[in-house]
């Protein structure tokens, strides 16, 4: 039985180009933008509304029982589209009908008062995620057990710590029993004990018939849990089907991002009238029958460039960036005299060594060790896909590089 | 399985059954005031006497500038504390409820943007608020009433009435605030401005009579399309006794302008409520 069905659904917002700086508008803003308006002048240039289509024409149907896995990039159209279907925000236009009592869970501990106690914000997050208050007084010996925090029931939550604050806001949602449940990256919290109560949780809800839909950027948590999924891109259902089939499509095309440039002739390439980048390339030496980046994959960066100096003494330095803006390190080529022409370079990275994630190379072409001559900033990027294996925990692998070091463990004594 | 509801989310069209998920939502209203009440004395030293506290020493203030400094007189046979007392504890439930409820929105932001519930249980649960603050003033108007030995007449029985009048009153300019506040904080300035210019315009520290004195000049309409007005005069009627000033003609145009205003006020709440998320 189809228990969501969702037509043509859009989601538009209109984007003040002026205001984007500012939280929220003010009346003077409004008044001086009808003002300026009225006068017929900067009108066009000062404020620019765009048109922005969160979510454009999705069309899907969910059945009863199904675990559905959400995947995308940040901006794809994900959380409004849970938004719409847990009557958050409403639709620009096209039509949902869902079947059944939802229940959604966009954050863990949604409501939590800091000042209020552990059992207070029981009973407050339980009402506001719709439970009766005999459901929750029905569920709280359970809730408490499962959280683990009975000792500091009647502690204020601001006094708790991070792990248990999240602890207490999943479980009071666990022992929701809503027919359908929405559910939004909440195993990005919380440590590994936690996240497999978690992923059991799930799993129990959905052998009980209840349908999930689940959106995570963690894609073995997706791929463990769930029998379908949807890959959503710029606001569009791009695909949807076998989660291993949509996962894999994903992130080929993740992979795709921006792995190569080349340029003809000198005038087209970027530079100066020093030096010009005539190609930049990525090769990824990929894992059999793979087609994208992940932490096994070691990967070959190839640089060639235009040397229109005679004889210059040149190295290049090149800047790898974490998708957040920290460098994670920074290498230099020996420096060496070059003749006029083309001069080529080449990087390898190693698999095993960064960690899952998004990252930006930038390249600096050096003279006499010391005059910077040219700076491509942003020249490549690439995304690193996480894989485990032996491992029965999903959150977010820490660090920004994830290296197989030698750790060796034995047992050193028995004690009988 | 059984299916408990079927629901249909389309653009334009609100909840289709709205009023009865409010009802459905009871429960929420209710631990949504008692959250509200329960946090505001935390972490205080002297806790709840604070809800006594304020009206008590805005009303030894006004009563000392105003009879002592100012020499206004009360009403004939009536103690002249005792009436602005009666006139700041139905001020403070209006003003009180009118200001968390034009907030009510706003302070509640990660709800709105998190999960769904009619909108309308936030401004609710700060009648309620507003509601048990005005029983703690009103209880300590009748120590003080017993104090000074004036007891009420018939008219207590009408209290009620006033009381509810008041809490409409503060619900329909409320929820205009509170929608406007989502996309203007300017909202958020405004709102201890005007209220503060109530306090002067309303007749709480003096009496209605000395209005009534001015009848021919131009601002006297003026003055009673302010619906409060005539709600305090009541009020302060039904609490004094017969010797109080209260003309019952004001207050029915009073009625006419907050039914108007609370059937405008909710139907603009209702047609941006599902908006506010995008906004806030």
């Amino acid at each position: 039985m189809q228990v969501i069905v969702a037509e043509d659904i859009s989601k538009k917002y209109i984007i003040d180009h002026q205001k984007a700086m500012r939280k929220s508008s003010t009346f003077r803003d409004t008044f001086s933008e009808k003002f300026k308006h009225f006068f017929g002048k900067g009108a066009q240039d000062e404020i620019e509304k765009e048109e922005f289509w969160a979510l454009r024409d999705v069309n899907f149907t969910v059945e009863q029982g199904d675990r559905v896995g959400i995947v995308g990039h940040n901006g794809a159209g994900k959380s409004t589209l849970l938004k719409i279907l847990s009557k958050i925000t409403e639709p620009s236009a096209g039509k949902v009908t869902i079947k059944g009592r939802v229940a959604s869970l966009l954050e863990v501990g949604t409501g939590f008062h800091p000042e209020l106690t552990g059992r207070e914000n029981i009973y407050l997050n339980g009402a506001i995620l719709g439970m009766k208050k005999h459901e929750i007084k029905a569920a709280f010996d359970s809730i408490i057990d499962f959280a683990g925090v009975e000792k500091f029931l009647d502690t204020p939550v601001k006094r708790y710590s991070s792990g248990m604050y999240v602890r207490l806001g999943f479980a009071i949602s666990a022992h929701l029993s809503p027919e359908i449940l929405i559910i939004d990256e909440v195993l990005a919290v919380g440590d590994a004990d936690f996240q497999k109560k978690c992923l059991g949780k799930m799993r129990d809800v959905s052998e009980s018939g209840r349908t999930i839909l689940f959106v995570s950027h963690n894609l073995a948590a997706v791929q463990s849990l769930c029998n379908r999924a949807f890959y959503f891109e710029h606001g569009q259902l791009k695909m949807q089907g076998d989660t291993t089939h949509v996962v894999n499509n994903y992130l080929s095309h993740v992979a795709k991002t921006n792995l190569e440039h080349y340029w003809e002739t000198p005038e087209q390439g970027p530079g100066n009238d020093q030096v010009r980048f005539r190609t930049l390339r990525i090769d990824p030496d990929f894992q059999e029958g793979k087609n994208y980046i992940d932490v096994r994959t070691s990967v070959k960066v190839h640089i060639e460039f235009w040397n229109m100096l005679e004889r210059a003494d040149l190295n290049l330095s090149l800047h790898l960036y974490a998708f957040t803006g920290e460098c994670i390190f920074n290498v230099g080529t020996t420096s060496q005299s070059f003749e006029k022409g083309l001069v080529t370079a080449t990087l390898e990275i190693p698999g095993n060594f960064l960690n899952d994630g998004s990252y930006v190379i930038s390249i600096m072409v050096v003279k006499d060790t010391s005059t910077v001559l040219f700076q491509l900033p942003e020249a490549l990027s690439f995304e690193v896909e996480d894989h485990r294996e032996g491992v029965t925990w999903y959150g977010k692998w820490p660090g920004y590089v994830r290296p197989q070091l030698n750790f060796q463990i034995n047992q050193s004594e028995v004690l009988v | 399985m059984k299916f408990s509801d079927e629901v249909v989310i389309e653009a334009g069209h609100g909840a289709k059954n709205y009023w009865k998920d409010l009802w459905k939502n009871r429960e929420l209203l209710w631990i949504l005031s008692k959250r509200d009440l329960s946090v505001r004395y935390k972490q205080t030293a002297i806790g709840a006497a604070w809800a006594v506290l304020r009206p008590f020493a805005t009303t030894v203030v006004m009563v000392f500038v105003f009879s002592k400094i100012a020499r206004l007189k009360g009403d004939e046979g009536i103690p002249y504390p005792l009436m602005v007392l009666a006139g700041i504890t139905i001020w403070n439930l209006f003003a009180n409820t009118f200001t968390q409820i034009s907030h009510s929105i706003l302070i509640n932001s990660n709800l709105v943007t998190k999960t769904y519930f009619p909108r309308l249980i936030m401004p609710l649960s700060s009648v309620i608020v507003g509601f048990i603050d005005f029983l703690i003033s009103l209880f300590l108007y009748a120590v003080i009433a017993i104090w000074y030995q004036h007891p009420p007449n018939w008219q207590i029985i009408l209290l009620p009435v006033f009381v509810l009048l008041s809490l409409f009153a503060a619900l329909s300019f409320g929820l205009i605030f509170a929608v406007m506040n989502v996309r203007f904080r300017d909202i958020g300035q405004l709102i201890p401005f005007l209220v503060q210019i109530g306090f002067y315009v309303c007749p709480i520290a003096y009496s209605g009579k000395l209005v009534e004195a001015n009848h021919d000049v131009w601002w006297y309409d003026i003055y009673y399309l302010n619906p409060l007005v005539s709600i305090i005069d009541g009020f302060k009627w039904c609490l004094l006794g017969d010797g109080a000033f209260f003309k019952i003609e004001h207050l029915y145009s009073a009625m006419g302008i907050i039914a108007l205003t609370l059937g405008i006020s909710i139907y603009y709440f209702r047609k941006e409520e599902n908006s506010f998320v995008d906004y806030i």
